[in-house]
Order: C-alpha cells, then sequence, then structure tokens
C-alpha cells in the first residue's frame, strides 16, 4: 500500500447493517429500528440516500397497491396477475406476503407528506391501472429517505461496498461487509450481526440502444450496478430466474415509461400503417405459448414479442397515438408529469424533436436487457418464505434470508417475487428488517467474527486499480491506451458488446442459442481475467472498477442460467433458438444457482415452483 | 441530457457534488467551480439541478439523438412544496407545468423509534409496524382467509 499511506481502515460495528439505502434499504432501515429499539442499525450507501437509487428523479406512480380498504383486490388477485405475467413461475409466498402489506407502506407514504392522487368522484386514491395509483412524486425518494435517516443510527454516504465479509469459523455465515468511501479513499470494514443487502438493480450489462454521450440514458439508472449480484454471488448464496432478465417498451430514445399512456390515458399502439398488432399476431403468439396468451392482461414479455415481430417485418416505427387522448388541460398536465416527474430526458426529446404529444404520435422501442427482481421479472437471491404461507422447502429460517446465514435482502435483491416495484421493495425492506431483528434476538450474543486476514488480503484487492494506473501510467506518454492495464469504461464496453452479441441483446432480436453462450462465456472469462488489470485513475473510477466487477460476475450467472434454462418461457424478453417452444413439462421450475469464488464453479439446479394458491393459469 | 455548469454563476458550493447519484458532478481544480466529468454516465436526473442554490446547472440533451435548441428549465421550490417546469422547444414553442411534491413540513416525519415500543410477543407474529390499523381493513389477510 505504498503509494497510499495516508489511506485509513475504519472499523464501523453494528447489529444490522443496510447495504444501500434505495426503496429495499429505507424500508429495512424504518422497520428494524420499529423493532430493535436499541439496535445499532448503520445504512451504507454508495451514493447519498436522498437521492439514490432508481428513483433518484422521482415516480409518477406506486405501482404496487392492493386497495383493500375499498375492496378493490386482495393479495391473493396481486398473485394471480404477478403469476400469469411471468408465465407461470413466481414465489407465489412471496408474492403474497408482500401484497398483503403493501397497503399499509402506501398510507404511510401519504402520512408523510407524498401527495397521492385522488379521484374527485370516489375520494379513493386515482388509479391509474388495476395495481397502480397515481402520485405527484418528484420528492417520493427524499420523504422516503427522512424516514430512513430518522431510522439509522447512522447512514454513512458515498461508500462503495465491494464485498461481503464471512464468519472466520463458520463460512456459510455473514460477518458484515467491506468498501471504501469515494470521497476519502478510507478503507471500511463493517462488522455486523445481520447484513440486508439492497443495492438495486443491473443495466449496463447489455449494450444500451444509446451511443456515445448519450450512453446514460438507459431506462433503469447507470447507477444501478448490479451490486447486490455480484455481492451475493461472489459469497455463495443461492441465485434464481437469473435469465429472467427484461426487456421493456419505451418511448423511444428518451426511455419514458408506458403505464400511465396506456393504463390511465387510453392511449394505444400500432404499427407505421395504424395496425394494432398485438390483435393481428394474437393467433400466431397463442401457437407459440398456448394457453399463457390467453392471460388478461397480455404477459409483458408477450405484448413485447408482439412488437418485434412487427418491426422484424418491417412494419416500424411502432407509435404510440398520444395525440388521440391529450383532449384537455388535465389530461395533458397528466401526460408530461408523468415524464417530469420519473423520466426528465423523455420530455427533452419532445422538446428537441419538435414534438407536441397533443398533436402527434410518438415512437415506442424495445429497451437493452436488464436484470431486476422488482418489476414484470424475477431474478435474484433464492430466500426464505414467510412462516405462515411459505411450503416447507421454501423455509430454512428466517423470513427474506438468503442461503447464507444471517444475509437478508429486499427489492431487486430477492428474486421469485415479481411486481413489488417502490412500493413493494420498500414493503420486502420492512419485511426483511423485522425479520433480521428476530434473528438477533434469538442469536443471544454469539457474535460474528470478521477474519483478519481475509479483511487484509480485501484491502489489497481493492486498492489494487489504483496502484496498476499509477504504474502503467509512467510507461506512456498520454491518452487512454496502454498495454498494461484497462480502463473500466474499456471493460464495460467489452462486456456490453458480448452479452448483446452472445447473451441475447437488442442486436441479435434477443436471439441467443448453446453455441452463442457458450462462445460468449469464453470471451466473458477471458474479461474476468482481465479484471485483475483494471486501471482507476481516481477513487471515482475506482468505484466504477467495482461496479464493473459486479457487473461482470452477475453478467456471467445470466448467461450460465440462459444456458441452463433449455426452452423459450419468456418471448420478448429473449428466446433460445436451439430450444425456441415453452416447455412446461421439463421447466415449470426456477433455475438456481451457486457459485464457488475459489474454484469458480458454478452448481446449477431446479428448484421446484409451488402453486400455493390453487387456480389455473 | 448531460449537464453543463455556467461559468458565472456557479461559487463552487459542492451542493451538486454532493447529491448526483452517478458522482460525476466534480470541482474543477482549477476553476473551483463544477463540472459533468463523465456526461456518458449521467442519467438526466436533474437532481444535481434542482439542488443547485445558484441555478447554475442546466442540461443540453444527449448529442446522439437531441437536436438543439430545447430547454427544460426546473425550479424545486422545497419550503413552497412545488415543483415548476418552462419547456422550450426548438422551434420555440414554450409550455409550463407546476406540480404539488410534498403536503407535510420537511423534517415531520415521525421517527419509528418514538412511536410507542411494540409488546415483546409480537416480533413473531407477522404484522409489521403500525399494523392492522396502517392496513385500514380488520385484520392482516392470511392465506387460509384467501378466496382459492
Ligand atoms: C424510470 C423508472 C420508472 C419506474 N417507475 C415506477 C413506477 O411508476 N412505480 C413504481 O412503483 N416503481 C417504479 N419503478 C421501479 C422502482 O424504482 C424499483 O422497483 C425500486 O426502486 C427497487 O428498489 P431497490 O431498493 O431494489 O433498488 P434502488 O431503489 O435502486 O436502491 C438501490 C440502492 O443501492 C445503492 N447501491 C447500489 N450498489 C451499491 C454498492 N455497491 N454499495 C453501496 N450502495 C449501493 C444505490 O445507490 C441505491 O441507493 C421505476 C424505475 C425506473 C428506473
Ligand atoms: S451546486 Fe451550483 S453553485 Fe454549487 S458547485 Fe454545483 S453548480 Fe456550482
Ligand atoms: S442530472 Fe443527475 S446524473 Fe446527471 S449530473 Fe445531475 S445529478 Fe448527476
Amino acid at each position: 500500500m505504498g503509494f497510499f499511506s495516508s489511506r485509513k481502515t475504519i472499523f464501523v460495528d453494528s447489529d444490522i447493517l443496510v447495504v444501500g439505502g434505495g426503496f429495499g434499504g429505507c424500508g429495512a432501515a424504518y422497520e428494524s429500528r420499529y423493532w430493535g429499539r436499541d439496535l445499532k442499525i448503520v445504512v451504507v450507501e454508495k451514493a447519498n440516500i436522498e437521492r439514490s437509487g432508481a428513483v433518484a428523479h422521482g415516480l409518477s406512480a406506486i405501482n404496487c397497491y392492493m386497495g383493500m380498504q375499498w375492496g378493490e383486490n386482495q393479495p391473493e388477485d396481486h398473485v394471480r396477475y404477478a403469476r400469469g405475467d411471468l408465465m407461470g413461475l413466481v414465489r407465489e409466498d412471496l408474492v403474497y406476503d408482500i401484497a398483503r402489506h403493501v397497503d399499509a407502506t402506501v398510507h404511510k407514504f401519504e402520512e408523510w407528506g407524498l401527495p397521492i392522487m385522488r379521484n374527485p368522484e370516489t375520494g379513493r386514491y386515482l388509479r391509474e391501472g388495476k395495481w397502480q395509483i397515481m402520485i405527484h412524486g418528484e420528492s417520493y425518494k427524499p420523504i422516503v429517505a427522512e424516514a430512513a435517516a430518522k431510522a439509522a443510527t447512522q447512514v454513512y454516504n458515498r461508500i462503495m461496498v465491494t464485498h461481503l465479509l464471512m464468519d472466520r469459523t463458520r463460512p456459510n455465515r455473514v460477518a458484515g461487509a467491506v468498501g471504501f468511501s469515494v470521497r476519502t479513499g478510507h478503507f471500511y470494514v463493517f462488522r455486523a450481526k445481520a447484513v440486508i443487502v439492497a443495492a438495486g438493480g443491473a443495466s449496463h450489462i447489455y449494450r444500451p440502444r444509446a451511443v456515445g454521450e448519450g450512453m446514460g440514458r438507459t431506462w433503469y439508472a447507470p447507477w444501478s450496478s448490479a451490486s447486490a449480484y455480484g455481492l451475493l454471488i461472489e459469497a455463495g448464496a443461492k441465485m434464481i430466474q437469473m435469465e429472467n432478465k427484461i426487456v421493456l417498451c419505451r418511448f423511444k430514445d428518451g426511455y419514458g415509461p408506458v403505464g400511465a399512456w396506456f393504463l390511465l390515458l387510453k392511449s394505444h399502439a400500432t404499427n407505421a400503417y395504424g395496425e394494432n398488432y398485438e390483435i393481428t399476431r394474437f393467433n400466431e403468439i397463442k401457437a407459440l405459448v398456448g394457453n399463457y396468451a390467453d392471460i388478461k392482461p397480455m404477459p409483458t414479455c408477450l405484448r413485447n414479442h408482439a412488437m418485434l415481430e412487427e418491426m422484424k417485418a418491417g412494419r416500424g416505427p411502432i407509435y404510440m397515438h398520444t395525440q388521440q387522448v391529450l383532449d384537455t388541460a388535465e389530461k395533458e398536465e397528466i401526460g408530461w408529469e408523468d415524464f417530469l416527474d420519473m423520466t426528465i430526458g423523455q420530455a427533452v426529446v419532445w422538446a428537441s424533436q419538435n414534438i407536441d404529444p397533443k398533436e402527434r404520435a410518438s415512437e415506442l422501442t424495445t429497451s437493452e436487457p436488464y436484470v431486476m427482481g422488482s418489476h414484470a421479472t424475477c431474478s435474484g437471491a433464492w430466500a426464505s418464505g414467510p412462516d405462515d404461507c411459505a411450503p416447507d422447502d421454501y423455509q430454512w429460517g428466517y423470513n427474506r434470508m438468503t442461503t447464507l446465514e444471517g444475509l437478508f435482502g429486499a427489492g431487486d435483491t430477492i428474486g421469485g417475487s415479481a411486481h413489488k416495484f417502490s412500493s413493494g421493495s420498500f414493503t420486502e425492506g420492512r419485511i426483511a428488517g423485522k425479520s433480521a431483528v428476530k434473528y438477533i434476538m434469538d442469536l443471544k450474543g454469539a457474535t460474528p467474527e470478521v477474519d483478519e486476514q481475509r479483511v487484509a488480503e480485501l484491502a489489497r484487492i481493492i486498492f489494487k486499480p489504483l496502484e496498476n494506473y499509477k504504474i502503467g501510467r509512467n510507461e506512456i506518454v498520454a491518452g487512454t491506451v496502454s498495454p498494461n492495464y484497462l480502463l473500466p469504461l474499456h471493460g464495460l464496453q467489452r462486456l456490453e458488446k458480448l452479452m448483446d452479441e452472445y447473451v441475447g441483446g437488442y442486436t441479435t432480436y434477443y436471439i441467443t442459442n448453446e453455441h452463442l453462450l457458450n462462445r460468449g462465456m469464453e470471451l466473458l472469462t477471458m474479461l474476468k481475467e482481465d479484471l485483475e488489470h483494471l486501471g482507476a485513475e481516481n477513487l471515482h473510477q475506482l468505484q466504477r472498477a467495482w461496479e464493473l466487477h459486479h457487473r461482470v460476475l452477475t453478467s456471467e450467472s445470466v448467461a450460465r442460467h440462459t444456458l441452463f434454462r433449455q426452452e423459450t418461457r419468456w418471448p420478448g424478453y429473449y428466446y433460445r433458438a436451439d430450444h425456441p417452444k415453452l416447455d412446461d413439462a421439463e421447466w415449470h421450475v426456477f433455475t438456481g444457482s451457486e457459485y464457488d469464488a475459489k474454484t469458480g464453479e458454478w452448481r446449477m439446479s431446479k428448484l421446484p415452483v409451488h402453486h400455493i394458491l390453487q387456480w389455473a393459469v | 441530457m448531460p449537464t453543463f455548469v455556467d461559468m458565472t454563476k456557479c461559487d463552487g458550493c459542492g451542493e451538486c457534488v454532493d447529491i448526483c447519484p452517478s458522482d460525476i458532478m466534480h470541482i474543477d481544480p482549477v476553476h473551483r467551480r463544477s463540472y459533468n466529468i463523465e456526461p456518458n454516465f449521467c442519467w438526466e436526473c436533474y437532481s444535481c439541478v434542482k439542488a443547485c442554490p445558484q441555478h447554475a446547472i442546466d442540461v443540453r440533451g444527449y448529442a446522439d439523438f437531441a437536436p438543439m435548441g430545447h430547454k427544460v428549465r426546473v425550479l424545486r421550490e422545497k419550503e413552497k412544496g412545488s415543483v415548476s417546469w418552462k419547456i422550450k422547444y426548438r422551434d420555440g414553442r414554450v409550455k409550463e407545468f407546476t406540480f404539488p411534491i410534498r403536503t407535510t413540513p420537511w423534517g415531520s416525519i415521525k421517527a419509528p423509534g418514538d412511536y410507542e415500543a411494540p409488546d415483546a410477543n409480537a416480533l413473531r407474529s407477522p404484522l409489521l409496524a403500525h399494523e392492522p390499523t396502517a392496513l385500514k381493513v380488520a385484520a392482516l389477510p392470511t392465506l387460509s382467509s384467501a378466496k382459492k
């Protein structure tokens, strides 16, 4: 460490450590304080919790609200919806658990000051769709962060967490996490009795459609760095459904969401010739996936599929006919607020391209794929379920505990529980928070111990990119090209290109097969080896270096799972050209994986899908 | 639309550096004013624009798909509880909108630790904080009550 001798090592001890102060993390902090009055609860966040995570802009809708007080929906209705939308495969116990608690979360948000729109006729929350309610949500994140900041003993902003720490004597038990301050460069060692990871989903593992300066215009935030998966996979937690990446139908280039347009404003989409392709292609879709095509509303992936077939047939652009629905000033405001609250870039596209949505239609497109656990998709960690509704083999301890003891998760981190969105992620954080308190109470002082040697080793590994750069930089005149180091951006772009070309990105129309996947994994292995040579000019680039580590390990997991599942379960998300059909006989299961960081080996498995509510899909 | 900073307005206070979720607003060591160090990692989230006390930060649509000549300006008035937008089109048309952002005073949220401490046995129940009251239904639904 000769180069950076002013670096300090700072130890922070806590009972509960929350990694990531987004929606899941804020919920976890709030609830663990409610139940654990005397506990030391620490939140560690790579940005600033006031505006961190996927909700940095704000949002214009809460997408998961039952409305039980008005008898609008019951939790079991939401299970039916999530199961259908994910083509049969969700952890119904987890979905049910979120759905039954989520209304209380939303009522708290309103009490805290979040403006929720009301329907003037009924006095109820204004529904965008069956599950969504409209909000004036510019300050959604600062409000939720205020509650979390008041709950936590301390919030550490601007610390990039790089690895989890395991117990010295019991490698299956978590003992904390390490990272570094992006401001001071100090090395942080967090020792904790329980850890809740809520570090969000993954953008930028596939080549984005935007190029050059626009590269940051991904639909999911560019700072959604796959850390939740990268941290857990490296530690050996069992992951599921990592092949279930999501592709989104969005307004072209600005990536403005379509929900309010389709559901509230009742706009519709057509091809360039004015034809409604979801109707004209229905029989073809039915031939592909059978009865799943009849699910109402049509599963998200199948709607993508119809649009993709239309684009392939040369009948684009696909248009959203906003001009047909903005017939009042009120509706125009709703349309604009939708984007100004949550995707300001779309408003910029309209202003810059002279598109007045009142006058003309806007183009739609399908995005690059993302890895998430909280949207119409459910990649993430295999977690223990609630003891009053999880089947026996979905329970091995505390609710939302992963397969590693003392390690909990929430939001995008947890697999199998699709359609939780902002409110459900916060709710899942609350569930995990209470559960972690219970775990600690039961532990009665049996504090885990970190392994000093491992900590010393990590200190060396984490800061190595700074040294790589310093040494390599002396060998060249100027510029970005070095024979001895790779900049984080170089590595990221290599990753995005190979994931795109071999693992079903947009340039291949999301198609892959066994041969492409194997070749992709060969190249991915070389990229993984090259990460040893990452060069970071400064602490900001060191953050980028570790984000890349998390993205690469996550990508490897995505590729492995995509290879393992020999069917095409979600046409419109991705296609296995060598197994083009949905195969319920063999694959009505979750795909699971466990990674061994020492040997680099992956253990794949099939895990059962139990339908705890017995109606046909 | 990545951000850029007006040299004459910025006073180098660092608010934007503190808030940017992407860690890309940094203070230039020579000019002592802030700038976007990595425009290709900007999400155009406007967090920095809203936070700047000098209104020194603006955005210009991403070069790869946004033609020039537009402006999307914002004024977030925290204490008034509103956010106002002014959108200027490339062809000069203008649209203005104002939306509420919060209905209660900033800092007014009751901390979870300030509620009466729950009964120790409740830790074993599936109820979360403030339930069942906050659910606004009589009881937390359970699987046995679900219509199957
Ligand atoms: C454009 C857009 C529109 C959306 N629309 C809606 C909507 O209308 N309604 C709705 O309900 N939901 C919507 N969502 C979804 C919602 O935002 C997510 O479901 C939710 O934020 C997921 O919560 P999370 O806690 O898992 O992740 P996040 O909220 O993203 O939080 C993750 C946190 O972890 C931090 N972090 C990551 N890595 C590290 C690390 N290595 N070390 C330390 N900290 C780290 C991040 O900075 C962040 O604060 C939308 C999302 C987007 C992007
Ligand atoms: S917040 Fe505004 S004034 Fe302060 S450093 Fe940033 S740009 Fe300059
Ligand atoms: S707009 Fe958002 S991402 Fe871009 S510089 Fe400002 S705070 Fe950072």
